[in-house]
C-alpha cells in the first residue's frame, strides 16, 4: 500500500500545528505489513497531543509490533482544519508512522478513555472511508475494535464498534491476531459475520452485533446472545502480573508538546481504596504492583533511551505504592537515573506523608500543590468512601505551605448522591481554613478549587444512582462561587451541561448510539473542548430519537432493573455493588482490602486472581481506608477473617486502638 | 585552570524534510534531550531552575527547511569533538543532521547579534494557471522588484499597524529555475534592521504568487569587508591543548 504522504503534505502548510500529522517519534516503530500478517491501526480519537502519551495505546501498540505476524501503526483525530483539507481534497484519514490509509488496514482499533470523544470515533471512520455503522461494513472493510475504560459500558457505541475488548488488553490482541490472521488465510470464511463469531469466542471480547436486545417502553427488556456459542456475559481481562509485561519499553518522545510530556512508569494497575465514584478504581481490581526492580531499570532504561529529564510514576494512587518512599528517595539522590531528573506522582493521597514525599522530589519551584478530598463533609466523604478527615487534609495543607508551597489545589465532585447544601458549602469551609492555614506561612498563599459535576459510571455503587441535572448542578456551583468571593480561594469549575451530555453517553443503552451518529452529523466533533460543545445537539438528537434525557441521565435505577452493562463483567458481584450502595446512603465507610480481610466483591474470587503487593502492611499516612491513625506508619496485621466488612465512622474511630477485624459490623 | 567558565562549542546542522513542520522550540527541545541521550557534559545557568546553556541562532519558520541552522552550548568539561556530530545526530530525529561541530571562542559575540545576513531558496506557486508562476513570468516580477526604489510592507507591531520600506534589506534576488510547480528564486536579505519573512517577499512578488518549499541555504556574520561562516567566525584555538 502506498503512502499518503505526497497528498497530505501540501496540505499541512494551511493547518495548525502541522507536527501533529509527521510522526518520526523517537520510539515509533517500523512496521512490517505483509500478506500473512495483520495490520492493525491504533487511533486515539482526539487530538494528538492528548493522544500521544497514552500508555495503553503505546503498550498495544509495541506489542503487536514485536509479533511476526501483527504490524501496528497509530492514527490521531485530525483537528477540524485537517479534517476539512482532507474532505476537500479527497485525502482518507491515514497513519502517522507510514501515511497509510486507514481502511488498508485489517483492524482500527479506537481507545475509549472518554465518553465525549465518542462523536470523533465516528468522525475518524468517516475521513477514513470506512462506513460508521457495523451493518454498513463490507468484508473487505476494517474490522473496528474498540478499547479502554469507557468499554465497561459499551452500548452506546454497539452499533459502530465490531468488538469490544474488555478490560487489560495485552492478552487479547494476539488472540484477535492470530484468529484475524487465520481468517485472512483461509480467505475469509464465513465473511464479516464469520470474523466476528470467531472474535466472540476470545475471552474479554464482546461483540455487539450476536446479541439481540429488547425493549419494555423506555426500559431495557434483555439482552440475548444470537448463538449458544456466544457468551451470555463477557468477562474482562485481566493481567495477572505486571512484572510480565514491562512495557512501554520504548516509550515514544514526541517532536511537539503533549500533555504528561514526560516518562511514565506505571507503579500498579488496578485499586482497591474502594471510592464508590471511581470507576477506574472499581473495574481495574485487583492490586497488581509492579516489583521495585522492575520499576528502577525501566526508569532507568528510559530516561537513557529518551533523553526525558521528568519520570512520572504512575497508578491510581501512587504513594501507595510498596516502598515508595525508598524509590522517590532513590530517585532523587540520584541512584537511579541519570541526573537532574524531577519526579512527579500523580494522584497522590491526602495526608502528611504525601506531602513529605512531594517536598522530597520539589526541592525547588514549589508553585502548586493538588489534593483531591472530593467531597465538602466528612459525612459526604464516608458516603462516596474517600475516607480523609479535615485533620488529614490540614495536616496535609500545612506541611505544604509549611514547606514553601504557595498555592494548594483542592478538587471536589458535586452532585454526589446524599448531597445536601450543607455539603456543599462545606467544600467553602474547607477551602477557606485551608487559606488561613496558609497565611501563617505566606502572604500569598492561595487556593484554587476545582469543582467537577459527578457522572455516574458503570460497574460502580453509584451505578443506581441519578445524575443531578443541568440547573442543580448550576446551583451549586453558583452557591459555592458566591459563597467564595472575596476570599484568597479562586473556584474553577466543569461546565454542567458538557456533565450532562458526559450523562447522557456514561450510563446510555444501545439506543445512545442514534444519539451519537445525531450529534456527530450535526458537526459535534471535539465534544471534550469547550468552545465545540453546544447541549442543545445532545438533547435535540435525544428528542429527534424520542428518547427522554433524564430517563437516561436524572433517573434513580432500581434495584432489580436490567442495566445496559450487566452482560459486561468487572468481576464486581452486583450484590456487593448494591450492598456497597446501600453501606453508602448510610455513610458507611469501607476500608481497603489490601490490608484488611476480604469483603469478596468478587474479582478475586471469580478470576482466581490475587493482590500482588509488595508489602502487607499499609503504608504511612492518614486515616483514609484503613480507619486508623497512620500517620506514623503503624503495622495493620493482615487477618484472615469474616468477609464482609462494612463499618461506620463511630466504630472505626472506636477501633482505632485495635486490629481492624475486630470493628466489623 | 578555567575556574566556573566552561568550554563553548557551536554546532551546524541542517533541518530537511517532514521535520520542518515542527517549531524552533521543538527544535531546542528535541536537541536537550538529545544532549542527555549522549550524556553530554553540558554547563548549568544558576538560580533556582538551572538551564543547560544552550543558545539558539535566528528561529526558523514552522514548514521551511535549512541547510544551515546554528547552535551554540557550553560543556562544562572538555570531551572530544570529532565523533560529536555524528553522536548528536542520531539520537536527533530524522531530517536534523549536525554536519559541524567547532569549539567556540571564549564570549564569541551571540549567534542572534552576530549574524548579518541570510540567504533563502523560495519556490513560488500559484493556485490556478501554473504558467502564472513560470520562470520567465518570475523573472519579470523580480526585475520590476528590484528596479523599485522603495517597497513598502504592512506590519502588525504590538497590536498597531504600521508600514515598513523593507527594500534596503533586499540586497540580491535572482531566479534560480523551475520546479515541478512554479519556480525558485534565490534571495539574499540583510537581518536589519529588522528581519523580513520570505512570505512578505512573496506577496510584494506579486498576489498570484503562493510560498512553495522554502529553504535557507546560508547563515553570515559580516565584520567590515569580511564575509564569515558562522562556524569559523570565531574559533577557539586547540580546546584540547588548553584544557590540559
Amino acid at each position: 500500500m502506498t503512502s499518503l504522504w505526497p497528498r497530505i503534505e501540501p496540505l499541512l502548510a494551511g493547518v495548525e500545528k502541522p507536527a501533529r500529522y509527521i510522526g518520526m517519534e523517537r520510539g515509533s516503530q517500523v512496521p512490517h505489513h505483509g500478506p500473512g500478517s495483520v495490520s492493525w491501526l491504533l487511533v486515539y480519537p482526539d487530538t494528538y497531543e492528548i493522544g500521544l502519551p497514552n500508555q495503553g495505546l503505546q503498550i498495544l501498540y509495541e506489542i503487536l509490533n514485536e509479533r511476526d505476524d501483527a504490524a501496528a501503526e497509530r492514527a490521531y483525530a485530525p483537528w477540524l482544519d485537517l479534517a476539512a483539507a482532507l474532505r476537500t481534497h479527497a485525502v482518507p484519514l491515514f497513519s502517522v508512522d507510514t501515511h497509510r490509509a486507514a481502511a488498508d488496514f485489517d483492524i482500527v482499533a479506537f481507545n475509549l478513555s472518554a465518553e465525549l470523544v465518542f462523536t470523533n470515533v465516528l468522525e475518524c471512520l468517516d475521513l477514513g472511508g470506512i462506513p460508521v455503522r457495523t451493518q454498513q461494513r463490507a468484508v473487505t472493510d476494517p474490522i473496528v475494535v474498540a478499547g479502554g475504560h469507557c468499554t465497561f459500558n459499551p452500548e452506546p457505541m454497539a452499533d459502530f464498534v465490531d468488538a469490544f475488548v474488555i478490560g487489560d488488553g495485552e492478552e487479547p490482541v494476539g488472540e484477535m491476531t492470530e484468529r484475524v490472521r487465520d481468517w485472512k488465510r483461509a480467505g475469509h470464511p464465513g465473511g464479516r459475520e464469520g470474523i466476528l463469531r470467531e472474535l466472540a469466542a476470545v475471552p474479554g471480547v464482546y461483540v455487539p452485533s450476536m446479541y439481540d436486545v429488547t425493549y419494555d417502553g423506555p426500559a431495557l427488556r434483555s439482552v440475548t446472545p444470537r448463538y449458544a456459542d456466544v457468551p451470555a456475559v463477557v468477562d474482562k481481562r485481566t493481567v495477572a502480573d505486571l512484572a510480565d509485561w514491562p512495557y512501554p519499553k520504548e516509550q515514544l518522545v514526541p517532536l511537539i508538546e503533549v500533555v504528561h510530556d514526560r516518562l511514565n512508569v506505571e507503579l500498579f494497575r488496578g485499586c482497591t481504596r474502594g471510592c464508590r465514584f471511581c470507576q477506574a478504581g472499581m473495574i481495574t481490581r485487583p492490586v497488581r504492583e509492579r516489583p521495585a526492580d522492575q520499576v528502577r531499570s525501566m526508569v532507568e532504561q528510559g530516561l537513557a533511551r529518551t533523553g526525558y529529564d521528568e519520570v512520572a510514576l504512575t497508578s491510581l494512587s501512587s504513594a501507595d505504592f510498596s516502598g515508595i518512599d525508598a524509590l522517590v528517595s532513590d530517585l532523587v539522590t540520584d541512584q537511579i537515573g541519570c541526573g537532574n531528573v524531577g519526579v512527579s506522582l500523580p494522584s497522590l493521597r491526602v495526608d502528611a506523608f504525601t506531602v513529605g514525599i512531594a517536598s522530597e522530589i520539589q526541592k525547588v519551584r514549589r508553585t502548586g500543590l493538588t489534593f483531591a478530598p472530593e467531597g465538602g463533609s466528612w459525612r459526604l466523604r464516608q458516603v462516596i468512601n474517600k475516607l480523609i478527615t479535615e485533620e488529614d487534609l490540614y495536616a496535609a495543607v500545612e506541611g505544604a505551605y509549611s514547606q514553601g508551597w504557595r498555592r494548594v489545589k483542592l478538587y471536589f465532585l458535586v452532585g454526589l448522591p446524599t448531597e445536601m447544601d450543607e455539603d456543599t458549602l462545606g467544600i467553602a469551609e474547607l477551602a477557606r481554613n485551608v487559606v488561613k492555614i496558609g497565611k501563617q506561612y505566606t502572604k500569598q498563599a492561595s487556593a484554587t478549587v476545582s469543582v467537577g459535576g459527578f457522572v455516574p459510571k458503570a460497574h460502580t455503587p453509584f451505578q443506581w444512582f441519578g445524575q443531578n441535572g443541568t440547573a442543580e448542578l448550576q446551583r451549586k456551583i453558583t452557591m459555592l462561587r458566591d459563597d467564595l468571593r472575596k476570599t484568597a480561594a479562586q473556584v474553577k469549575w466543569h461546565d454542567p451541561q458538557a456533565t450532562f451530555a458526559e450523562g447522557i453517553a456514561s450510563r446510555g443503552d444501545r439506543r445512545i448510539g442514534a444519539v451519537i451518529e445525531r450529534v456527530w452529523r450535526a458537526g459535534g466533533t471535539f465534544q471534550e473542548w469547550s468552545e465545540h460543545f453546544h447541549l442543545a445537539r445532545w438533547t435535540d438528537a435525544m428528542a429527534a430519537e424520542g428518547l427522554d434525557p433524564d430517563w437516561h441521565v436524572t433517573r434513580h435505577r432500581t434495584e432489580n432493573e436490567i442495566l445496559p452493562w450487566d452482560h459486561i463483567a468487572a468481576g464486581l458481584h452486583r450484590d456487593f455493588l448494591w450492598q456497597d450502595w446501600q453501606a453508602s446512603l448510610a455513610a458507611h465507610g469501607l476500608p481497603d482490602c489490601r490490608w484488611t480481610p476480604c469483603y469478596d466483591c468478587g474479582v478475586c474470587t471469580d478470576y482466581a486472581l490475587e493482590h500482588v503487593v509488595a508489602s502487607s502492611v499499609p503504608p504511612a499516612g492518614g486515616s483514609q481506608g484503613t480507619g486508623q491513625d497512620l500517620s506514623a506508619g503503624g503495622a495493620v496485621p493482615v487477618l484472615l477473617g469474616p468477609t464482609r466488612v462494612v463499618r461506620s465512622e463511630a466504630e472505626a474511630v472506636a477501633s482505632s486502638a485495635r486490629p481492624p477485624s475486630a470493628g466489623e459490623s | 585552570m578555567r575556574g566556573d567558565v566552561g568550554y563553548p562549542v557551536r554546532i551546524g546542522f541542517t533541518k530537511m524534510g517532514k521535520v520542518r513542520f515542527i517549531s524552533h522550540r521543538d527544535v531546542a527541545r528535541a536537541f536537550e534531550r538529545a544532549f542527555r541521550i549522549e550524556s553530554l557534559p553540558l554547563s548549568f545557568t544558576l538560580g533556582f531552575s538551572p538551564r543547560p546553556k544552550v543558545s539558539f541562532g535566528l528561529a526558523l519558520s514552522v514548514g521551511h527547511e535549512s541547510d544551515a541552522e546554528y547552535l551554540d552550548f557550553e560543556l562544562a568539561e572538555p570531551v572530544p569533538l570529532e565523533p560529536l556530530a555524528r553522536a548528536i545526530s542520531g539520537a536527533l530525529p530524522e531530517g536534523i543532521e549536525v554536519f559541524a561541530v567547532t569549539a567556540l571562542a571564549d564570549r564569541a559575540p551571540a549567534l542572534q547579534e552576530a549574524v548579518s545576513a541570510v540567504e533563502w531558496e523560495i519556490e513560488l506557486t500559484t493556485d490556478g494557471d501554473a504558467q502564472l508562476a513560470a520562470p520567465e513570468a518570475v523573472t519579470q516580477r523580480v526585475e520590476a522588484l528590484l528596479q523599485a526604489p522603495t517597497l513598502v510592507v504592512e506590519r502588525v507591531r504590538k497590536g498597531r499597524t504600521t508600514t515598513e520600506d523593507i527594500r534596503p534589506t533586499i540586497r540580491r534576488m535572482i531566479v534560480l529555475g523551475p520546479t515541478e510547480h512554479g519556480t525558485v528564486i534565490g534571495v539574499e536579505l540583510a537581518t536589519r534592521p529588522a528581519s523580513v519573512r520570505p512570505a512578505e517577499l512573496v506577496a510584494a512578488l506579486g498576489t498570484e504568487f503562493r510560498e512553495g518549499r522554502v529553504r535557507r541555504t546560508r547563515q553570515w556574520i559580516e565584520r567590515g569587508q569580511q564575509r564569515l561562516d558562522p562556524l569559523t567566525a570565531d574559533p577557539r584555538i586547540a580546546l584540547e591543548a588548553r584544557a590540559s
